[in-house]
């Protein structure tokens, strides 16, 4: 069956997911892959947005992070203090989906500025969540499709610190949570060994030369690498007829 | 029974903004995608207050319509962009290439944020919290500080605590007396109302006492904090109201486009600011587009209170 990088994507984050989980969800694909996981292997999955919804159980696709339908049927709605400083920095998120403009070899993600601050080539939103998602859940799971200018060796700007920032290491820094486990791009898979990406799984069809030619440093192979398993006819149904029928994100 | 709609505190939204918000001042208008009073947004561009300094988490195109109209000299946030749909090109272009006027900024993530209006609200001078370790956001915000435990001797972020002069704060329904009741998302609300030096509540509809205090824990803002009450129907939209109306998506995606150069916003809001007196008339003029935004009814069952 025909399938597009992004929903093989979501296929690998969703898998990559365990049933039980506390999940700090966002918008687009990483809401796809946690709602896919839900439907499939980890129903019970719970599923947490910064907007204070808890357990949610979103029968339509949410456009923002405070869709109306993620209240409705949710275990618990809460004040966005109550997100960040009970379940958040309290410990209870098992894994934080982050993206970014860049990621770095070191796993650092820069939503803030392309260039300069003070002078900045493109002013990039910000923050929002993601700084203390990075720091506080337990692991965090990026995902992006690569290229040579979202993956420079390093970030412009450090948003959201990952392995190894300038400032010094995940346990200099006194960090609470372990910081980035997996980055899923359209081409392949990384873990980080040493606080470095590292490619584990490479995606049926890519290349070594595409995965090399669209990041910005000369990336570590794991001695293991494996290739990664296609979407299944069921996980493309699902897919594109439950969770994104009007294909916004796919 | 007295009408709810009469009391000191109730007024119309051009009163309110007359009243409470000045040039020059420090305003919040909060909610977290869900109730964001673009009602009361609206009637201070059209009372022309200018060098205000706008607070809130998302500046969302709430203030991308205030900044390009010029009302503001800084704008203190934490994720600038239009959910959803793309980047707030109004508040690019002010950053960027000072149109229509340079505005500063002042940056924090989502919980620095929450923990400025949370420590505004308990008169606490900073808050305590585990963050921005590795990140750069302390080298750009001089405001970002980190403080050590006198129990522990651990070093902690610390983030300052905010006094909005008014807080601004949509609500589904309250008494003529402020005391509101709100579900679904409640963003910084309450920390924004108890932290603000006068409060606004704009509501869906102003009720009796009595059903407000018939379910007490509901009752997110009590008036005992709030200045003015202004009902103002579908005073949120594009934003929303849980059990009123529907986010309108579709707008937030025009709005890309609407707001991509100075010339079409400026035109935007001379049609549906300037070009309307109140929001009732653009409620009136947005006609069918609103009625298909209503909300389906979920009631929940009620709970007993006796005892």
């Amino acid at each position: 069956m025909e399938y597009t990088p992004t929903e093989l994507m979501v296929c690998e984050a969703a898998r990559q997911l365990r049933d039980g989980e506390v999940v700090f969800v966002g918008i687009g694909l990483p809401n796809l892959a946690c709602n896919l996981a839900r439907r499939r292997h980890a129903p019970n999955l719970v599923l947490i947005y910064e907007s204070g919804a808890v357990g949610a159980l979103p029968v339509r696709l949410p456009i923002s992070i405070g869709d109306p339908a993620l209240v409705t049927n949710s275990a618990s709605v809460c004040s966005m203090y109550d997100v960040f400083a009970h379940y958040l920095q309290g410990g209870r998120i098992d894994v934080g989906f982050l993206g970014g403009a860049q990621i770095d070899r070191w796993g650092n993600i820069n939503t803030t500025v392309v260039g300069d601050y003070a002078h900045p080539g493109v002013r990039l939103p910000g923050s929002g969540g993601a700084c203390e998602i990075a720091i506080l859940a337990k692991k965090v799971f990026v995902i992006a499709p690569q290229s040579v200018r979202a993956f420079p060796e390093r970030v412009d700007f450090v948003t959201s610190p990952g392995h190894v920032t300038p400032r010094g290491t995940r346990q200099a820094l006194a960090m609470p949570g372990a910081g980035p486990a997996l980055v899923i791009t359209d081409l392949g898979c990384y873990e980080f060994r040493d606080g470095e990406m590292v490619l584990t799984s490479l995606h049926p069809g890519a290349t070594m030369s595409a995965v090399k030619r669209t990041l910005g440093w000369d990336v570590r192979v794991a001695a293991e690498l494996v290739a990664t398993c296609a979407p299944s006819a069921d996980e493309l149904r699902l897919i594109r007829e439950d969770l994104d029928p009007g294909h916004l994100y796919i | 029974m007295s009408d709810p709609r009469q009391g000191d505190k109730v007024m119309p939204m051009a009163e309110a903004v007359r009243r409470f918000v000045r040039d020059g001042q420090l305003v919040v208008i909060e909610g977290f995608t869900h109730l964001i009073s673009f009602a009361a947004a609206h009637e201070i561009i059209r009372q022309g207050r200018r060098d205000l300094v706008l607070c809130r988490l998302t500046p969302d195109l709430v203030y991308d319509q205030m900044i390009a109209a010029g009302c503001a000299r800084k704008v203190v946030f934490s994720w600038a962009g239009n959910p959803g749909a793309g980047p707030l090109y109004g508040f690019r272009r002010a950053v960027e290439r000072a149109i229509p006027r340079a505005i500063e900024i002042e940056e924090y993530s989502h919980y620095g944020m929450v923990a400025r209006f949370a420590a505004g609200a308990a008169r606490l001078p900073f808050f305590p919290l585990r963050d921005y370790q590795g990140s750069d956001l302390p080298a750009v915000n001089p405001e970002i500080r980190s403080v050590t435990c006198p129990f522990t001797g651990e070093r902690l972020a610390a983030v300052p605590a905010i006094h909005p002069d008014v807080a601004i704060v949509h609500v589904q329904r309250a008494d003529q007396l402020g005391n509101a009741h709100v579900w679904g998302l409640m963003g910084v609300q309450k920390e924004a109302a108890f932290a603000a030096r006068s409060v606004v509540v704009v509501a869906e509809e102003i009720v009796a006492e009595e059903v407000i205090r018939a379910d007490p824990n509901r009752t997110l803002i009590p008036g005992l904090v709030v200045d003015a009450v202004v009902e103002e129907p579908f005073g949120c939209h594009p934003s929303y109201a849980q059990g009123y109306y529907d986010r309108d998506n579709a707008f937030y995606v025009q709005w890309r486009d609407i707001s991509k150069d100075a010339a079409s916003l400026n035109a935007w809001l001379d049609e549906w600011v300037h070009g309307v007196a109140s929001r009732a008339e653009y409620v009136t003029r947005m006609g069918a587009r609103l009625a298909r935004l209503r909300a389906r009814q979920q009631f929940c069952g009620p709970v007993n209170y006796g005892f």
